[in-house]
């Protein structure tokens, strides 16, 4: 196999305070990305999504954070590793990033081309009128209109899809090899994202960038991703490429939140099936799987450690990059398709756990929820 | 402040839908009957219009001229059903929910509830009638007071609007309406923080029905909670409705989660209404160039679907509300965009796709455009970035 771009093994983050417990944000992730690739991380606010793409970037706290296992570019230079200096110099050049809140993004009190010009000048030694003419041309690029007055404007004076095409100006400047976009479209409205999305679909498929998508919205992975990571709490429990996953959900994680969310093209009528309990409920992964609290497929097994990662029972050819699932009970959805989509009812194939409340897990989740509160 | 005043009235004054509203009430003002059986509109939108002066000038404090936040909208909600009110942000449709409740001055027009002009009730009268209209907040714990625990967040409305005698039956009432949204009855002492996001917006439900309201209006019920707990609340808002008959004006820019609450639903643009129809009806068959945009431009979450969905890419950003465009308030971004008309001749929201559907559309080419004898003027759909 050849080398991947970048080769995340094991990561791992943990925040320590003093006097207080650990809290493992993310805890064994491992997942690699290839050049011109889209890859998503998808979860919901908690599951380590964003922690992830800072700890890939060099962005967090040395004090009070722990981190381990690898995150290889090319397979020699292990980001975790590296000193200040050395990821200051990979950040823009060979790394870049895209944040969720354009407006906090960007200095407000800067004009948008001398921040877009800092970057011109710090990694490719850029000067006074070819970096303005650059910066103009790399407006221009992301499709900002009258890009030369735009870039004496303040970020307050831009849109919010505006602001977002210039953070992804600044982040493409150096032609970066892997661009991680932390929930890039969260903060627009729809028809602003729909721009936005297609300017990323652009951007990899003309300059071959890797694009590591971050997001909570599936529908985005859907029409985007090549392969999707679905996190919870801080584990990968689903991998696949993006059909086998929609197709198939075989972790009851992703199969919930599919299930959970009205879609247009549905018929309409049709009452959701929420995940009961909230991110809250859940237990550690050494004791067992997290999501057991909140499980429909819940039994004893569960609780038996933290569940392994093993082929999913559509997974076709069993190998590293097929479809992987991390439960002890998967959901098989191969013997019924179509009906695994919005219905929760136990199928064929299903185990044979009832849905309902199952002794064992009473103590589990009410203990954890009484934590939580 | 006064000058502002008496030229907001003076431009309320030859408004021609609040004069004719006082007498003809409901029947003027519902163009829209729903399928089916319509039951009588319980809230009725006449010309409702919310401008806000734009001030300059720090001595002589002049008005330089109005955002336009709702500029004529007329709308009815069906007792009992949902109105679901979709648009981006920036189109009004939170300043619409707050003037129905007179949380923002009313320019013109009327907000008939139950055959009484809120519009017009002196101040201490609209607080009476505010018992039977409440607020269900986007941000869950913004809207609750930090400091203050359940029960006392919940009692206050009562006490403020005279239900229950007593504390110990609001506690009784309390209990029964935290069961009826699920949350668990140990909550009354407890205090906003301890909760998760999703209960949090159940307390805010909790609230609202607390004082046993005939309308809801939901402003983004569930746009800060996550997915999985989106679904819930939901739910809850759909059981509440059959368990208590209540109606919502439900305020959200999620297409899919409007359309999954809602029995009908208006989309708005800068300030006015562009369509409205009954859900599958709107759904199925979109009219107006801005809805046929804008669901197309939601993501689905599946990749057969996704990769076969025609996107229309609308150029550009929403035009200013202080300055919006002439004519068709959408013709600076349509891809449908006609020589005449669109640029000078502000389109009225008219029924359209025949009787009985309820289906209106503020669109000259409506017809041409469902005919397909009118073709989108810029590309459609094409793979490259669209410039402004």
């Amino acid at each position: 196999m050849t080398t991947r771009l970048l080769t995340v093994e094991d990561l791992t983050v943990t925040f320590t305070a003093r006097g207080r417990r650990d809290v493992t944000a993310v805890s064994g992730v491992s997942f690699d990305i290839g050049a011109g690739e889209v890859v998503g991380l998808v979860g919901e606010s908690g599951c380590g999504k964003s922690v992830t793409s800072l700890a890939l970037m060099g962005l967090l706290p040395r004090r009070g954070v722990r981190t381990g296992g690898r995150a290889l570019l090319d397979g020699s230079t292990d980001l975790l590793a590296l000193d200040d200096a050395r990821i200051r110099d990979l950040r823009g050049t060979q790394l870049a990033m895209v944040f969720q809140d354009p407006l906090s993004s960007l200095n407000p009190v800067v004009p948008i081309g001398v921040q877009v010009t800092e970057i011109l000048r710090r990694h490719r030694g850029l000067r006074g009128e070819r970096a303005r003419a650059e910066a103009a041309h790399l407006l221009d690029r992301v499709g900002i209109p009258d890009p030369a007055r735009r870039l004496k404007e303040y970020p307050h004076q831009l849109s919010g899809g505006m602001r977002q095409r210039a953070l992804i100006a600044m982040a493409v400047a150096c032609a970066p090899r892997l661009l991680i976009a932390d929930e890039p479209t969260t903060a627009l409205d729809v028809t602003i994202q729909a721009q936005i999305l297609e300017l990323l679909r652009e951007l990899v498929d003309q300059e071959g960038t890797a694009l590591l998508m971050i997001t909570h919205d599936l529908g985005v992975v859907a029409g985007l991703c090549d392969r999707v990571n679905v996190l919870y709490a801080g584990k990968v429990v689903e991998a696949a490429a993006r059909r086998p996953l929609f197709a198939a959900p075989a972790h009851p994680y992703t199969h919930g939140l599919l299930a959970s969310i009205p879609r247009l093209d549905a018929p309409r009528g049709q009452p959701l099936k929420p995940i009961r309990g909230s991110v809250n409920d859940t237990i550690a992964w050494a004791e067992g799987c997290a999501f057991a609290p909140r499980c429909d497929h819940f039994s004893p097994a569960c609780l038996e450690g933290t569940p392994a990662q093993a082929p999913a029972p559509d997974a076709a050819v069993p190998g590293p990059r097929s479809h992987l699932v991390r439960c002890v009970h998967p959901v098989n959805t191969a013997t019924a398709p179509d009906a695994a989509r919005r219905d929760g009812q136990p199928r064929p194939g299903h185990p044979p756990h009832p849905p309902s409340e199952p002794p064992g897990a009473a103590p589990a989740a009410s203990a954890t929820k009484e934590k939580a509160e | 402040m006064t000058e502002s005043e008496s030229a907001s009235a003076s431009a309320s004054g030859p408004e021609p839908a609040s004069a004719s509203v006082s007498g003809s009430g409901p029947a003027s003002a519902a163009p829209v009957p729903p399928q089916g059986a319509p039951p009588a509109p319980l809230l009725t939108l006449s010309g409702l219009k919310v401008h806000f002066p734009l001030r300059r000038g720090v001595v002589f404090d002049r008005t330089v001229g109005h955002v336009r936040a709702v500029d004529g909208v007329s709308l009815s909600v069906p007792a009992g059903r949902t109105y679901g009110l979709v648009g981006e942000s920036g189109c009004g449709k939170t300043t619409l929910g707050r003037a129905v409740l007179r949380l923002t001055d009313i320019t013109a027009g009327s907000v008939v509830f139950d055959g009484t002009d809120l519009a017009k009730l002196p101040e201490g009268e609209m607080r009476r009638a505010r018992r039977r209209l409440q607020m269900v907040f986007q941000d869950p714990l913004g809207s609750l007071n930090p400091r203050q625990n359940i029960e006392s967040i919940l009692a206050e409305g009562m006490a403020a609007h005279g239900i229950g005698a007593g504390r110990k039956e609001r506690r009784e009432r309390i209990r029964a309406i935290l069961d009826r949204v699920g949350l668990p009855a140990g909550s009354l002492s407890r205090y906003p923080h301890e909760f998760s996001g999703g209960q949090r917006q159940r307390i805010g439900i909790a609230r609202a029905l607390v004082l046993e309201p005939d309308l809801l209006i939901c402003d983004e019920p569930v746009s800060a909670l996550d997915v999985s707990i989106q679904a819930q609340v939901l739910n809850l808002l759909e059981e509440l409705q059959d368990a208590m008959g209540l109606t919502y004006l439900v305020i959200a820019h999620d297409l899919a989660v409007v359309r999954h609450i809602s029995d009908v639903i208006g989309v708005m643009y800068l300030g006015s209404l562009v369509e409205e129809a009954p859900g599958d009806e709107l759904y199925g068959t979109p009219r107006h160039p801005y809805t046929k945009a804008l669901m197309s431009a939601v993501p689905v979450p599946d990749p057969k679907a996704e990769d076969r969905r025609e996107r229309i890419l609308l150029t550009g950003d929403l035009p200013s509300p202080a300055d919006p465009p002439a004519g068709c308030r959408f013709h600076t971004r349509c891809p449908w965009k006609q020589p005449t008309r669109c640029a000078d001749e502000r389109p009225a929201l008219r029924p359209a796709g025949g009787a009985g559907t309820g289906h209106r559309v503020a669109c000259h080419w409506a017809e041409e455009i469902a005919a397909g004898t009118l073709r989108p003027t810029g590309d459609l759909a094409a793979p490259v970035l669209h410039r402004v």
